[in-house]
């Protein structure tokens, strides 16, 4: 069973290496001449006024929680989906309690303006 | 073990390497079309028609200076393709090219592969963050915005195939489909809108244009890669590419019936026979590709509020509410998709 992710593993350093190789191959081919303008961040074309690491909109955190949730309730919903044809009409009805209370939740959200960009 | 360990560093190897070259020519074919949809030749200098541009593109990415920020956080600033490309490649370990050709047959490939697409996302925020750019830090921010809401549409999608074919395996994913009604037996009928819901979150999910806000050139000129480089920049490139080739494959395989022929069951197999399996599979794979160009030269880009108002109130509701149809139409056993599930 576990000799089945071998060649997983194996593919994921593939997959490392095909990102190193090339950076590497770059850091050796490239020239290599800083000068303090051009390694300055991007700005238009002037002097960065302040550090760019700044506050940003709290909307984003909310958009991060709210994939916290519903990403749960899909992780719920695979074991649930696989074995669904053997459950029958009972693993239906329980799953659609489940998902009745969860749209609930979501309609609060819509409600409140959670999902609202503008 | 060790010659085990060749065999699938073979086969690995007979993946990736095709597969670069297929980003390369994805790349050209995409310059090439989008010029004759906007009426000019596209790339033609170099070799005949143009053919050899992807290579003099590697090339010139090559020998440019990689340049290195004095305020980006060097260490994550390096790390940040690669964790982008790692995963891209990685995800490629599951699919079934054939029946049977894969190269890692595992039972829990669907969620692997969810894992993985996952882990995208941190590539890009890292870059974003390590960058210590504004542009850099409001494209990743966009970005990961973008792809997180996205990611939830994708999966009540996922959800919705592996209760329809009651397995993880990609392998038996496609199986399922063989029906015996031709390309009307595969999953994108009675799965219709997860199939568009995939497809168009695939599409948002590699920022892709017409959801390319992340990039927006026009706004933040290039979004979180600004400061990226020479080959870093090209790493990044890649991901970007690869990305999409897996999904054109993932919705192949799981809404298109793999590697099925179309005719299979009808009166027509016969004739076609003879034709490989992996034809079949290239060919889906490839009308979902040119889908994604024909996208980017067609559409104008979305607002971030609308993009934002379709992943939440459009894709979320109407996943959760085909789910719930979808139970019924398995459970009623509905010909011909469902007829043999009596469990």
């Amino acid at each position: 069973m576990l000799e089945n992710y071998l060649p997983i593993f194996f593919f994921i350093l593939v997959g490392i290496a095909t990102g190193v190789g090339p950076v590497l191959i770059g850091f050796i081919l490239s020239p290599h001449r800083p000068d303090k303008e051009k390694n300055s961040q991007y700005e238009c074309g002037f002097e960065a006024f302040d550090d760019s690491h700044m506050k940003f909109d709290v909307r984003f955190y909310l958009v991060a929680i709210l994939f916290i949730i519903f990403d749960l309730e899909i992780a719920f919903l695979f074991p649930w989906g696989v074995v669904f044809k053997s459950l029958g009409w009972f693993g239906f009805w329980s799953m659609m309690i489940f998902l009745t209370i969860l749209v609930i939740g979501f309609a609060y959200e819509w409600k409140k303006g959670a999902l609202e960009w503008e | 073990m060790f010659l085990e360990s060749v065999l699938i560093f073979a086969k690995i190897i007979a993946v990736v390497a095709p597969l670069m070259i297929a980003v390369a020519y994805y790349t050209y074919a995409e310059r090439k079309l989008i010029g004759y949809v906007q009426i000019r030749i596209g790339p033609n200098r170099v070799g005949p028609r143009g053919w050899l541009q992807p290579i003099a593109d590697a090339l010139k990415l090559m020998f440019k200076e990689i340049i290195l920020p004095t305020k980006a956080n060097r260490y994550l600033f390096i790390i940040a393709p690669m964790l982008s490309i790692a995963p891209a490649l990685a995800a490629w370990a599951v699919i079934p090219f054939a029946d049977g050709w894969v190269v890692a047959d595992i039972n829990a490939g669907l969620l692997y592969l969810l894992a993985m697409t996952s882990l995208g996302v941190y590539g890009v925020i890292i870059a974003g963050w390590a960058s210590n750019s504004k542009y850099a830090l409001l494209g990743a921010l966009r970005s990961a915005a973008q792809i997180v809401a996205y990611e939830i549409a994708m999966g009540f999608a996922l959800v919705g195939v592996l209760m329809a074919a009651g397995s993880l395996n990609l392998s038996a994913i496609v199986h399922a489909q063989a029906t015996g009604y031709g390309f009307l037996g595969w999953y994108w009928v009675p799965l219709f809108p997860l199939f568009l819901i995939y497809f168009i979150s695939g599409v948002a999910e590699t920022n892709r244009a017409p959801f390319d806000v992340a990039e927006g050139e026009s706004e933040i000129v290039a979004g979180f890669h600004v400061e990226y480089s020479g080959m870093l920049f090209a790493v990044f490139f890649l991901a970007e590419y690869a990305n999409m080739i897996l999904i054109a494959a993932l919705t192949t395989l799981m809404f298109m019936g793999g590697w099925l022929s179309p005719f299979q069951g009808t009166g027509l197999e016969a004739y076609f026979a003879w034709m490989p399996q992996i034809f079949w599979f290239f060919a889906k794979m490839t009308l979902f590709l040119l889908l994604f160009l024909w996208f980017r030269a067609t559409f104008p880009r979305y607002r971030y509020d609308q993009i934002m108002r379709l992943g939440w109130k459009v894709f979320i509701p109407l996943t959760i509410v085909w789910l719930v149809v979808l139970g019924v139409m398995i459970l009623t056993h509905l010909s011909p998709w469902f007829a043999s599930t009596a469990g």
